[in-house]
Formats: structure tokens, sequence, C-alpha cells
């Protein structure tokens, strides 16, 4: 046998909590309202997935003031499955995300799709052990959730709508704005860090890295295989799908097809194979449609 | 002669994997094709979850050939979910969950609890003069070992990396910290 060890075991450091994010990579984190959905997207191949009261499809047809789930449905859903379970707190309310972690959950989502409790501050992240993921539009935005401590940004997209196009915007932005940085020099990098409204450190490290430092998943819109790989190839590294797949007609071979095109986003061949006889996707909304953007929520 | 390392890239920490057997100056490549898996001398099975690579692993069509290139001795190495799929037995995995059976071990999923509970600290690797800085995520427990394993590490009494013939695991990630030592292990594991 090999000798004992003697180190201090830390919990909830940085590294322990942007390393579930890396774990999630190249997956599929579906949003679930009941266990047995739940059961559905684990035996699909969802790597992890988001206990929430209503898909926001739902929260955005019935209005009203969305908030964090019933413990009750959270645990519910912990119980029916093996994978990691994240859950929903609304934007500042920092007492659901304390439940949250009192729940067990392995990620929370400091998320827009929920009705904001504080409309100047977000969460302060780092004074937790439980991991947390937050939405973003653009680099800055995304640079702000690292340092309030975010282990782990999404593009928002549009949530709810079906539609991709808010969600190619986001990366767009973010990893477009990530390649110009690379190419700024030292003194360019504190004007960078002016227009982002970000902290310069965090500007510096994405200038010398080329990327975040915490991984960059896709959310908001995606609703078929194709939509899955489009997110991939533009440069997220997992995604997240939401109403796209409980509000389709056949959730099962759907989250199947969007677990593999998720893998094999490069392969066209694959990508065609998947896509077929899935039944109608969700029916989804234009952005003109809609008079209330989630992604506009957050500062 | 120099060997070409896949890094089975179905879903999980590849990546990180990937950078560091380059940064070894090992040409590595992502595995996702019973093609691309034929092509390469050895594999690393990254962290991730165990479930979603069992599925993929049958929907992309690999399992059975890794399973034969896995009885051949092709070199292996698994960390965290990767463990769990090399594995004799697991507990508390999903029941149509299929596993390797590459290395005679007993592996409780998610063992050390949830990621609340996952931790880092310091482990004491046999053959290493200076500890090794290991990460634990939603991290299995071995809860048996085979009297052909060989255990490499320990924490807290509990095997944490282990070795029988050309099978090589590990409970922790060493593709999150920078420290490439275990990496180069395996490239003697492969020289082997």
């Amino acid at each position: 046998m090999s000798s004992e060890v003697k180190g201090p075991v830390v919990k909830g450091s940085v590294q322990v909590k942007r390393g579930l994010a890396e774990m999630l990579k190249g997956g599929v984190i579906m949003d679930v309202v009941t266990p047995e959905h739940a059961k559905i997207a684990e035996d699909a191949g969802a790597c992890a997935v988001m206990a929430l009261e209503r898909v926001p499809a739902d929260i955005r047809r019935d209005g009203g003031v969305a908030r964090m789930s019933d413990p009750e449905m959270i645990e519910g859903i912990k119980a029916k499955v093996t994978i990691p379970v994240m859950a929903k707190a609304r934007i500042g309310h920092f007492v659901e995300a304390q439940i949250l972690q009192a729940l067990g959950v392995d990620y929370v989502d400091e998320s827009e799709v929920l009705t904001p409790a504080d409309e100047t501050h977000h969460i302060d992240k780092n004074a937790f052990t439980v991991p947390f993921v937050c939405g973003a539009t653009n680099l800055g935005e995304a640079l702000r959730r690292i340092s309030e401590g975010a282990c782990l940004i999404r593009s928002k997209g549009e949530a709810g709508t079906g539609n991709i196009v808010e969600a190619v915007r986001h990366l767009r932005n973010i990893i477009g704005d990530m390649r110009k940085i690379t190419q700024a020099d030292s003194a360019e990098l504190f004007q960078w860090a002016k227009q982002l409204q970000a902290p310069l450190p965090l500007v510096q490290e994405v200038a010398e890295t080329g990327w975040l430092p915490v991984p960059l998943f896709c959310a908001g819109g995606i609703a078929t295989p194709a939509d899955a790989a489009l997110a991939m190839q533009l440069g997220a590294e997992a995604v997240f799908v939401g109403s796209g797949i409980f509000k389709s007609d056949d959730p099962s071979p759907r989250a199947k097809a969007i677990v593999e095109a998720t893998t094999h986003f490069r392969d066209a061949d694959i990508l065609a194979k998947v896509s077929r006889g899935l039944g109608a996707p969700m029916t989804g909304i234009a952005m003109d449609e809609i008079n209330q953007r989630y992604s506009d929520r957050g500062w | 002669m120099s060997v070409r390392v896949g890094v089975l890239a179905l879903q999980g920490a590849f990546a990180a994997h990937e950078h560091t057997l380059t940064a070894l100056g090992v040409e590595a490549a992502q595995v996702r094709t019973p093609a691309e898996l034929a092509d390469v001398d050895a594999l690393v099975m990254p962290g991730g979850e165990s479930t979603t690579m069992s599925r993929l692993l049958e929907t992309s069509g690999i399992f059975d050939d890794l399973k034969g290139r896995l009885s051949e001795g092709m070199p292996v190495f698994g960390t965290c979910a990767g463990m769990i799929l090399l594995a004799t037995d697991v507990l508390d995995g999903r029941t149509d969950q299929r596993n390797f059976g590459a290395i005679d071990l007993t592996v409780q999923r998610n063992g050390y609890g949830r990621q609340v509970d996952s931790f880092e600290t310091d482990i004491e690797v046999d053959g290493f003069g200076t500890p090794f800085h290991a990460v634990f995520i939603r991290a299995p427990k071995v809860v048996a070992v085979g009297t052909g394993v060989k255990v490499l590490a320990s924490h807290d009494g509990v095997p944490v990396l282990a070795l029988q013939g050309h099978v090589m695991v590990a409970s922790f990630h060493p593709e999150l910290t920078a420290d490439d030592r275990l990496h180069a292990m395996f490239l003697k594991v492969i020289g082997s």
C-alpha cells in the first residue's frame, strides 16, 4: 500500500467550483420541471439538469413574478437522478442562493429568467461553497460576473423563445471581443477595461489566454440538434436547453439527438442522421413579437 | 517510437487532458468515432458524466471496439468518470450503465458526495518526491481492490490512484492542475 496523506482538505475553492464546470463541457444541461422529466433527460444523456418550476416558455406565457423553485420539487428531482442538479435563484436574491446551497444543489444559476430581486447588485458569489453560473450578453457582463465569483458563464440568448438568434448574437459579442483583445497592446487594455466596465486584471487575463478564466456555455433559444451544433461551432463549450426539449412534440428522441449533436458538432453526416424524424420542435417566437427581453436583466 | 495518444472526447474535461499531453510533447488526438479510435496507440478517458459517456459510447459505435482494444492491452488512463467506466463493478450507477471491467476495482459513483463536498488536497504518490495536489469533483470512491491492482496513492485510507498492467486510474483530476507528473507516468506505462 502507498503511504498516507496529510494535506488540508479544502472545499468550495475556486478550483473546485470551476472544476465541475470543466466536467460539464461537451454536454447538454436540460431544464426539467418534474422528476419524470429529469429521468427522461438523464436517460437521453444529459450531463446535468436544471430544476425549475416552469420552463421559460411558460414563465413568458404566464407572466407574474418568477421565483426560486419549491425545495420539495428540487429534492424530488435530486432523488430521481445521479447526474448534477442545478437550480435557479433570482438575480441579487442571495437568500434563495443560501437555501439552494443548503439543499445541496450542485450549481446555482443566478438567472435573468426569474424576476430580478435587486436592480443594482448581483449576488456576491465568492461567499458561497456552491458554484454559480451566470448569463452574459457581452464580454464586460461576463467579466463582471466572474469578478463576483461566477465559475461558469452562459451566453444568455433569449430564453423561452426557441429562437437561436440572440444566442448567436451574444456568443459572437463575447468571443469576438476576446479575439480583438488578444490583438491589443498593453496600453490598449486599459481602454478595453474602461469600455467593458470590467476589472483590468481579468481583461489582461483574457488578453493572455484568449479565453475567459471560466468555461463559456450557450443558453437561450436552442430548439434543434442543428442549433446546438451551431452554438458549439461558434465556440460554446456546452449547451443549456430549456423549453426546446419539453415544449417539443416528442421530448425523448429530441433530447437524445441534441446530446449527440453536441458531441459530434462538426460532423455534418452525424448531424444529418440525428436530425431526422424528430417531430415538431417548439413553435418559437420571433424577437419582434416579445414584450419582455430577459436578456436585458442583469447589470 | 512516437506514440499517438487519444483523448476520448464524447463529453467532459477532454480539452484539459489534451493540453497537458501536448505540453509534454506528445501527439494527442480527440476521439469521437471508431475510425478515430483505430488511429491511436493509447487512450485517456477524462472526467465528465459517466452516464452521458456510457450512452455516447453506444450511440457513437465505439463501445465494442474500445472493449476489444482494452482486451488487446491498449494502455489507458481513466480519471474520475473514466475510472468508473474502466472498473469491474460500479455501485450507485444506473442499471443500464455499461463499463469495461478493465481494472479489478469496485467503485461507488459520487462516493465522496455532491458538489458541495468536492475538495482539493495534497496526496502522496508512490515514487514522487513531493506531494501531488489532487482535485476531487463529485468523485467516485474505491470500495474494493482486486489482488492484481497496485495502489499508488490513497486519501484517508481509500485508494485514489491505481495501476493494473496497462490500465491506470485516478478518482481525481490531474488535468485540472499544472502538475504533469501523472501524465508523464502514463507515458511510461505506454512505453513499457
